[in-house]
């Protein structure tokens, strides 16, 4: 039914499961992501939603005795981004992500968002200087920061650090883009920045977010996952799930009776 | 009531003592370390001149210089420094940012931190055997700058790796999320954020290095030297020579040594007017290593 109601997809997880080390963290987890949409998981501290993110990108392969079972495809070229023979790099380069606390470089604005780009060997100032811009613009951060390029990214504030990010995430041209509860640092006027930011941006790029604020999913978000416990319990356009749950469990936490 | 006040009265007087006991012991280092200083600054004093910095040693005390020694430390040094920081720099990298933490890594690291307490004569005897008896470098600049290199590798490499966890991870995850790869990561940002951290502890190493004395003998440096190891410029192409680093040498603690075990009081001037130059030299370079510190601390707060 779902399938159905999806047009195109864009990745989906097939019966993922991860363990950090005998810890099994999460359970058969097979949920698809609709290409230039925003999908939001929701689910208690500890359920797997931040782990499950972490798969898109290979960041657990930084860690040791990390190990995936199962497959997340990325489409048009249904590649497995877990395969072993699949370079976690040339994933990190397609998948970008914005993380929970901003964390710049502690270097100038410019150099922030170019670092993508010199990363992938792009040397040639005027394409930096565009491309920079370019992303500046689309985490809507130009017109606060364009007079201070090479200030340090520490002189602003937490909400405009959180942009900067996004701006660094976006100047890779991503086509999926990560974010792990990347307002619960901020403040209510930067969250809702960020939050006008994310349903700009599903315009060009795919969009999977983790939020611990129900509010926030029901809000920005096209479809929706809750987890517990390392599974996923349902998966449902965003309006359905939080007014007509299927699953008893999703209608415990939704209505606050825990979490 | 009364006696809760006498008794206050009394665990104040001990309050008092404690007080006076604590800022005693405080001093008593600091008087100590500065009537050492000055006792060797009324002693060396007088013999210091521009003269004494460019004679070599001599019978006599009168016309005996530090020229040799001094040169021999710098050169020395050199050597020192050009093997310990690729070294101790690589290997902290390698241990923070490559390694896998696993059983080998994990007696790699006490090893390390076992190192910087053995005692540095034992370098000595280590050089002795292996630069001088088995690769036969003879006893050189070379054979000392990597004696002594060996000696401050622990320091190098602990410091190195103290610098480098003082980056938040958070930046490591940024770098990698953008598809960085590790030496990518390393080279944008690892370095360039520990890099105080690194020169400090690089600084602190050269300057416990250049007052070691030990290691120095065991190699066999010569404590009368009355020549300059060969000019690392030459005339012909390509230039530069590396025959200094197989010449024999001497050092500025050697030459202190050489002169206090001599009978003449005026020999000991001399060894008094070396200790000042050192140890101005070893202030300058902790000096330097504060003042990295600060300023780089200052540049970049997590």
């Amino acid at each position: 039914m779902i399938e159905k109601s999806i047009k195109t997809l864009k990745a989906e997880s097939k019966s993922l499961n991860f363990f950090y080390g005998t810890l099994h963290a999460l359970k058969n987890v097979s949920m698809p992501l609709e290409i230039n949409k925003v999908t939001a998981l929701i689910g208690p501290s500890g359920c797997g939603k931040t782990t499950f993110l972490r798969c898109f990108n290979r960041m657990h392969d930084l860690y040791p005795h990390n190990r995936y079972e199962g497959e997340i495809i990325l489409y048009p070229d249904t590649i497995n981004i877990l395969s072993p023979s699949v370079d976690p790099i040339e994933v990190r380069m397609r998948i970008s992500m914005v993380f929970q606390k901003p964390n710049p470089f502690p270097k100038s604005i410019y150099e922030n968002v170019a670092y993508g780009l010199k990363v992938r060997g792009i040397r040639n100032k005027k394409t930096l200087d565009e491309k920079v811009e370019k992303s500046l613009r689309g985490a809507a951060l130009w017109d606060e920061v364009k007079d201070r390029l090479n200030n340090s990214a520490f002189d602003l504030s937490g909400g405009q650090q959180q942009r900067l990010c996004i701006a660094r995430a976006l100047a890779t041209d991503p086509e999926i883009l990560l974010f792990d509860e990347p307002t619960s640092a901020l403040d209510p006027i930067a969250t809702s920045k960020i939050e006008e930011l994310i349903i700009e941006l599903k315009k060009r790029v795919t969009i999977l977010i983790v939020t611990h604020n129900m509010q926030q999913a029901a809000r920005i978000s096209d479809w929706t996952g809750f987890m517990m416990l390392g599974e996923l319990i349902e998966f449902d356009k965003t309006d359905k799930l939080f007014t007509a749950p299927a699953e008893k469990l999703t209608e415990d936490y939704i209505t606050g009776r825990f979490g | 009531m009364e006696d809760i006040k006498k008794k206050i009265k009394e665990n104040e007087l001990k309050d008092h003592i404690f007080a006076i006991i604590g800022l005693m012991s405080t001093f008593v280092g600091l008087i100590l370390l500065f009537v050492l200083f000055v006792d060797l600054f009324i002693d060396g004093a007088p013999r210091l001149s521009y003269k004494f910095l460019t004679s070599f040693p001599s019978r006599f005390p009168d016309e005996a210089g530090i020229l040799s020694a001094l040169v021999g430390t710098f050169l020395v040094m050199l050597v020192t420094a050009f093997a310990a920081i690729p070294l101790g720099v690589g290997a902290g990298i390698y241990l923070e940012e490559y390694a896998r933490k696993n059983w080998l890594t994990n007696i790699l690291e006490i090893n390390i931190s076992n190192l910087a307490g053995v005692p540095s004569i034992i370098y000595g005897l280590l050089a002795l055997g292996l630069f001088v008896y088995f690769f036969r470098l003879g006893e050189s600049i070379l054979t000392g700058g990597l004696a002594l290199a060996l000696l401050i590798l622990p320091i190098v490499i602990m410091s190195t790796r103290e610098a480098i966890r003082a980056i938040p991870n958070s930046i490591r995850e940024a770098s990698y999320a953008l598809g960085a790869t590790k030496w990518q990561t390393v080279q944008w940002h690892i370095l360039p954020y520990s890099i105080g951290g690194i020169l400090t502890g690089i600084i602190i190493g050269l300057s416990r290095a250049i007052g070691e004395t030990a290691p120095i003998i065991t190699v066999g440096a010569l404590t009368f030297i009355a020549f300059l190891p060969t000019s690392p410029f030459s005339s012909d192409f390509p230039f530069l020579s590396f025959k200094w680093l197989l010449d024999p040498f001497t050092v500025l603690p050697i030459q202190m040594f050489n002169w206090v075990s001599r009978p003449q009081k005026e020999f000991h001037l001399n060894a008094a007017a070396a200790g000042i130059i050192l140890m101005v030299m070893t202030l300058i370079m902790n000096a330097l290593a504060i003042y990295i510190r600060y300023r780089f601390r200052k540049k970049i707060k997590w």
